[in-house]
Formats: C-alpha cells, structure tokens, sequence
C-alpha cells in the first residue's frame, strides 16, 4: 500500500485502481478521526450529564473553605507540592528516547528482513551492538541503579 | 494541490456510496459499545475472580452474580459532587482524564475482532454486499500505531499527577512516567520480533499470516511458536508494567500513595480514569491475542466462520483478562530499584539480542543455511559475550577495590 502522497502522484497518473488504494488508506485513518471524535464526545457527553445531575454546591461560603484544601479530609498539607524531584526520572526519560529512536530504525528492517539480506543484518549487528555498548555504558556509570 | 490527490479523497474517490458510509458508522458504533460493555463486564470480572481468590463472595447484589455492579457503580459516580482542590492548575486538570480516556478508547481501532479467516478468504465479511473487514481500521502502520498512542497514554497520567498540585498524585504519576517510559522500549522490541517473522506492520497482515498452516503441520501458526515463546514472555511482562498492574502498581501503591495519581480528583472525573485503566486492560490483552495468539483466526467446524471467529476471539482475550486477575491475586508488588531493574537490565537486552537471534535465523532459513549450526553458533556468541561482560565487571570491580585499600 502506498504512504506517501508524493509517490501516488508519480505512480498514480491517471490510473483509477491505484487512486482507489489510495483513497481506502485514507479512509482508514478518517474512521480513526471519528473514533477520536467520538471519544471525546463520549467523555465530554459524560462531564456534561453529571453536571446535571450532581449537586452543586462549589459556592465558597461559610462551612466550605475546608473542602477545597488539598487532600482534603487527610492530613493537612505541608508547603507546596511543585518542588524539585529526583535527576534520576529526567535521566530515564532521556534513555528511553534514545531506544525509541533505535525502534524508529529498527522496524523498517524487521518488516523487509529479505530485502537487506546479509549486509542489513550485518548492519543491524553492528548497530545494535553500538547501542548495548550504550547500555553497557549506562550501567557502569551506574545511572539505572536507583538505590 | 494536484488533482490526483483530491481525487484521493477517501469520501469522493472510489465507488462510495451510502452503504460504504453505513458500513463504518456501523462498525464504529459497535466497536464503541463492545468496548463498553468489555470494559464493564471486566470491572466485575475482576472483582469476582478475585473475591474467589481471596476467599470472598464479591460483588453479589445488583442483578444476576452481581454483574450489574459496575452500572451502579458508575449511575453513584454520576452523582458525586465534582470539587477542584484550590492548587490545581485548572486547565491542565480538566484536560487530563481526556488525554487518558481517548487513547484508552483508540488504541482497540486496529484489533481485528473477527472475520472469515477460514479457505484462504483473508478475514472478508460481506455487509450490504459489499467485502469488509471485521477491524475498525485496517492502516498499515497498525503496530506503530499502537505504539504511539499507548507513549500518550503517559500523558494523561503525568498530567493529572503533576496538575492536582498534591504530593501524592504528583509522587505517583512521576513513578508513573518513568514506569510506562522503561517499559515501553522493552514492548516495542518484543513487539518487533513479530513484525521480523509476519514481515508487516498492519494487524489484519500479522492475523492472516497467522492464519496460515502452522509448523509440522497440526500445530497453529501463531506468533507465540513462530517467535519462540520469549518476546511473548516479554511483551506480557512489558505489557502489565505498561497497564501500572500488579505486580508493577507502584503507582498507586495505596501504603504509600493513597490512591496514585488520581487522588484528587473526584465525581465523573475519577470515572473517566477508572474507565480508562480497564478500558487498557481489555485493549491490552486483544493486542497480546493479535500479535502471539492469532487473533481471532481458528477452526470453524460447523456453521459459518465469522461467528466461530468472535467465540474465538473472546475466548482468548479471557485467557489473558483472567491471567491478569490471577497476577492480582498471587504476586506480591515489586520494589521501584527491582522495577528498573528487570525493565532496563533483563528485558531490554534480552529483547535486543532475541530480536537478532530470530533475524539470523529467518535468513538463514530463507537461504536454506544449516538452521540449527546457526542456532548452536548463535547461542554460543551470546554465552561469550554474557561471559565476556561479566569478567569486565569482574575485573573493574576488583580494580576498584584494589583502589580503595591503596
């Protein structure tokens, strides 16, 4: 199936069936937009009937001041909840991309494995192997170890 | 823009008539509701199975088996009140249990829920008179697709925690992120071991390809023999961290988080959530079935096969719903150090060279190499370079020490 909206104009000159293809890829991802749609009308219609229904009482007055608080009916807060956390998540996130870069190159290969032959996988080798080289790194600087 | 492309129109190219329009509200309308009542059947499922698990008798009073529990669970919800906490940041905490439930929803666009997969006919099903597939969407990027929307997932969570200006949500859905991030790599590479033997990136492609004749013959040829059992392994693994499930709740461990990154919400607003996290459940376990277990593809012995199809199809998604039941019930949670531990240090790698380890041998297979010398040459580079790695670390570690005592 074609992907490219450059490649159907090369390789569709005028020919109905390929314009056809074309157009049932396109339509494969319309319904997906309405499925969207519809999600978001799902929950939005859900907000809007509770909204009706629920008792609203969000006026501030005498006795409610307490119900806003945060964590409310626990223990009462202590400062503010934005404060610095952990270098360690932020580094985390930072490797993942780094592996979902490698997937980005990766799945392209696995999906035609026979068309590259022996130099794609060779390829692969190498490249993976740089990559574990990565990992290897990581764990000697000790960056995945979370105690 | 050049006319070629309007005419790519997917509402004017083609012969699209009213009953092509039918066909797709049709089926959205019954994706949606299945989804629905999957979910909700799932919530009491749960509750039940585990209850026996536990020794308990469950849900038991609204409707038959208390399988109405959940409608009245959700009929309450509708009548709570609705309370912002002062230190949220507005905008952000209304937007999240959108970007959590959307997703949820779009990610079970591209299962394949059944089909006549029987004689080579490829999954067609003939509505109005006209072949469709029994699939939401058929795009033929599906598993990258599946991906992707599973990586924004993440935000709904990371933005409900961080938005409800409270320690704990915000302690939970950072744990959150950082869990579904490390995960997710570990997902994508077992994901692509069937990508490697399928060759194809479209669902309905991996399902037909599944529903083939499988090796020696009797066997089926589902993704789960044909990868050799490990990716399995791993994508389940990978896959209940993705879903913050137990044993990988740590997200809403209750000793230490109350309630996880939804603490503060409330009303509808908790519902969409909750709907969401079981809504992932089912969604899950169809993709497990798409990519390990063949779909809904399996024998039809009598009458016709798009009905045998859907028995299959749920069957198996009940096998993995109740598997996640049964995690619930027996394993105790993990430690956040052991987490990130089996995520980036056992999973990862073994994905990664799992991953070449099959690729070698399809080639091999394709230009008719000896399989198994591959095989016994393959399994002992990975003995090396495991042997060779643990003597550098040896070595370094007594490097280190020798340091120390100097």
């Amino acid at each position: 199936m074609l992907a490219q909206v450059s490649d159907v104009v090369d390789a569709c000159a005028g020919q109905a069936e390929c314009v056809t293809s074309y157009s049932d890829f396109l339509r494969s991802w319309l319904t997906v937009g309405i499925f969207v749609a519809l999600g978001f009308v799902m929950a939005g219609a859900m907000l809007g009937i509770a909204m009706v229904l629920r008792p609203s009482s969000n006026r501030r007055g005498r006795f409610q001041e307490q119900k806003f608080i945060t964590y409310e009916s626990g223990v009462d807060p202590v400062g503010w909840s934005w404060t610095q956390t952990q270098v360690r998540y932020y580094i985390f996130a930072l490797l993942f991309v780094l592996f979902d870069v490698e997937a980005v190159f990766i799945f392209p290969w696995a999906t035609r494995l026979e068309i590259y032959d022996l130099f794609g996988l060779i390829e692969m080798l190498i490249f993976i192997a740089i990559l574990a080289l990565g990992l290897v790194y990581a764990v000697r600087k000790k960056v995945l170890q979370w105690l | 823009m050049s006319p070629v492309i309007l005419t790519g129109d997917p509402l004017l190219a083609g012969n699209v008539d009213l009953a092509v329009v039918l066909i797709v509200l049709l089926k959205v309308v019954v994706v949606f509701a299945l989804l629905l009542v999957a979910t909700m059947l799932m919530v009491w499922f749960e509750r039940k199975v585990h209850g026996d698990m536990t020794n308990r008798i469950g849900p038991s009073r609204a409707g038959p088996f208390g399988i109405l529990q959940t409608l009245a669970d959700g009929i309450k919800l509708f009548f709570k009140e609705d309370i912002r906490p002062e230190r949220a940041e507005r905008t952000v905490y209304v937007l999240a249990p959108f970007l959590s439930f959307v997703p949820a929803f779009l990610l079970f666009a591209i299962v394949p829920i059944g089909g006549n997969w029987a004689n080579g006919e490829g999954g067609k099903v003939t509505i109005f008179g006209h072949d469709t597939y029994l699939q939401l969407a058929d795009p033929p990027i599906g598993i990258l697709f599946a991906l992707a929307i599973s990586s924004i997932a993440v935000y709904g969570v990371m933005l409900a925690g961080w938005s409800s200006g409270s320690k704990y949500p915000l302690l939970g859905s950072v744990r959150a992120s950082a869990q579904m991030v490390s995960y997710e790599a570990a997902m994508g590479l077992s994901a692509m071991a069937v990508v490697l033997v399928t060759g194809s990136l479209s669902t309905h492609d991996i399902v037909a390809y599944q529903a083939g004749e499988g090796p020696l013959g009797w066997l089926p040829n589902w993704g789960i023999l044909l990868t050799g059992f490990v990716p399995f392994v791993i994508f389940v693994i990978a896959g209940t961290a993705e879903l913050n499930r137990p044993p990988f709740d740590l997200v809403e461990a209750e000793q230490e988080l109350v309630a996880g990154f939804n603490t503060e919400y409330s009303s509808i607003r908790f519902a969409l959530f909750f709907l969401a996290e079981f809504m992932n459940v089912v969604t899950m376990s169809a993709i497990f079935v798409t990519l390990f277990l063949g779909g809904p593809a399996g024998p039809a012995p009598i009458g016709p096969a798009w009905v045998w199809s859907l028995v299959w199809f749920f069957l198996k998604v009940l096998l993995f719903l109740f598997m996640f039941v049964w995690f619930r019930g027996t394993l105790p949670r993990f430690r956040y150090d052991q987490l990130m531990n089996l995520g980036w240090k056992v999973l990862i790698p073994l994905s990664l060279g799992w991953l070449l380890l099959l690729g070698t041998v399809k080639l091999a297979i394709d230009q008719d190499w000896n399989p198994a010398l591959v095989g016994a040459i393959a399994i002992g580079v990975f003995l090396m370079a495991a042997g060779l790695l643990r003597a550098a670390n040896r070595t370094a570690r007594e490097r280190r020490q020798l340091e120390e005592v100097f």
